[in-house]
């Protein structure tokens, strides 16, 4: 069966998606990239769509989907390389996916996560000399 | 019928051996009824085309737009590709009036382009009827009736050309406005780089669901070949916002964020802001400065980059030296 890969960089993992997404592969990136998460503890997710022509509302949901459960597992999900007919698209059904952050392309994407975990560990940091 | 068989004659004749020939209800659809009003059109060209000549110097003249020649050739034309389709039909939309429907098209196209009007454009093949009248009461002193017939019959020819001459005028300029609105919109849907990944779209006049879906478009467009991070709307030009405009805007902005461009809208004039805020319109999810140059400033900031005074920049070089 088709399965779209994670890779983990550091301590992000990049999915890129290269094929047209039916439902089934849409679920089981959303299994996979949840035990990839926990496995490795991974700080953020980066999701490059650049080469996704179209979506449809599962689609659009299955990624909002991705973003919350990667939150709630402690991760920051980052959108990158959305083709303008598919950002029409998603508005035009009214999913404007609040959650997720967005990048033009996925060095961008990279630096944004970056900026987010160094920020993260510097508060950490912060609150554990106070403590 | 028996009009096709009638050897060229003058009109009287033709007209005498037709009354004696048919009765009344004939005459409304033989062709010898046609070919009566026909033949005194031939036989009297030369006298009707200088009356018609005549008329039109006095009634329509244009003589800054179009010279004798040029008119002397047309009227001449028509009047020859009229007497020839009337001979064979009085319906105008028939295949004898196909080479009169063209030429007149013609006509009212190259007069538009010159600057007539549509009435004047009509009074062309109007005025025709004058002197087409005065030939056949000439012609058709003899029958009253006939002569009433007759004016009709070429009468109500006269004004479905003129129709047809108008319809194609009127419909030249409507396409000449399509043509212009399509090439407004292009035009009015700028997207302008102010800076390394600092898009600008100054928007001018109102905007409608056509106009803001070319907006969309070319904005998302231009945010991925210039790999821009930062998209500002400026609506200094667009003179009212109502519901639907506001809708428009925020999904462009919505659509540009999912892109991973930020985008900033500004010049919301004060009477706009009231507007916005009176229709209920949630703007909290957009980032709104009063002018455009506020949010190139952001902008700048936002792609890392500053603008200093040459002074401050230039004091510390002299230190050195």
């Amino acid at each position: 069966m088709d399965r779209i890969p994670i890779l983990k960089v550091g301590e992000c993992l990049l999915v890129t998606i290269q094929v047209d997404m039916h439902d089934e592969l849409a679920m089981t990136l959303q299994q996979d990239l949840t035990s990839q998460i926990s496995k490795y503890a991974s700080r953020g997710v980066l999701i490059d769509i650049s080469s996704l022509e179209i979506v449809d509302s599962f689609i659009g949901r299955m990624l909002a989907n991705i973003a919350a459960m990667s939150r709630v597992l402690d991760a920051q999900t980052v959108l990158t390389g959305m083709q303008p007919a598919v950002a029409i698209t998603l508005v035009e059904l009214g999913m404007s996916l609040p959650g997720i952050k967005t990048a033009l392309n996925v060095e961008r994407g990279m630096q944004l996560l970056a900026e987010y975990i160094g920020e993260n560990r510097e508060l950490e940091e912060a609150d554990g000399v106070e403590v | 019928m028996e009009g096709t068989g009638v050897p060229l004659g003058t009109a009287p004749s033709i007209l005498r051996r037709y009354n004696t020939d048919c009765n009344s209800q004939d005459i409304f659809r033989g062709r010898a009824y046609v070919s009566a009003f026909q033949q005194v059109i031939q036989t009297n060209e030369t006298a009707i085309l200088s009356g018609w000549l005549d008329e039109m110097a006095s009634a329509t003249r244009r003589g800054d737009l179009m010279n004798n020649t040029d008119l002397k050739q047309q009227a001449g034309e028509l009047l020859r590709l009229f007497g020839e389709a009337s001979a064979k039909s009085q319906d105008i939309q028939s295949e004898a009036f196909a080479p009169i429907r063209a030429f007149l098209q013609d006509i009212a196209k190259s007069r538009m382009e010159r600057g007539f009007t549509p009435a004047e454009t009509a009074m062309f093949v109007l005025s025709l009827k004058q002197p087409i009248f005065h030939a056949l009461r000439d012609a058709l002193k003899a029958n009253p009736a006939e002569l009433l017939n007759e004016n009709w019959a070429v009468g109500n020819l006269l004004d479905k050309l003129s129709m047809l001459t108008v319809d194609t005028a009127i419909g030249y300029r409507e396409q000449t406005i399509a043509r212009q609105q399509e090439e407004m919109l292009e035009l009015s849907t700028p997207v302008v780089k102010l800076w390394d990944g600092v898009l600008a779209l100054p928007l001018i006049g109102t905007l409608d669901s056509a106009r803001t879906q070319v907006v969309m478009e070319s904005l998302l467009s231009a945010i991925v070949e210039t790999n821009s991070q930062v998209a500002i709307i400026d609506i200094t030009g667009v003179p009212t916002v109502d519901t639907l405009v506001a809708q428009h805007l925020i999904k462009t902005i919505t659509a540009a964020r999912l892109m991973g461009a930020d985008c900033f809208l500004s010049g919301i004039r004060p009477a706009i802001a009231q507007t916005i805020v009176h229709l209920g319109i949630d703007l909290a999810d957009i980032q709104t400065k009063a002018k455009l140059s506020d949010a190139f400033a952001v902008a700048l900031q936002r792609v890392g980059k500053a603008v200093v005074s040459l002074k401050s920049v230039a004091k510390p070089e002299k230190k050195e030296a």
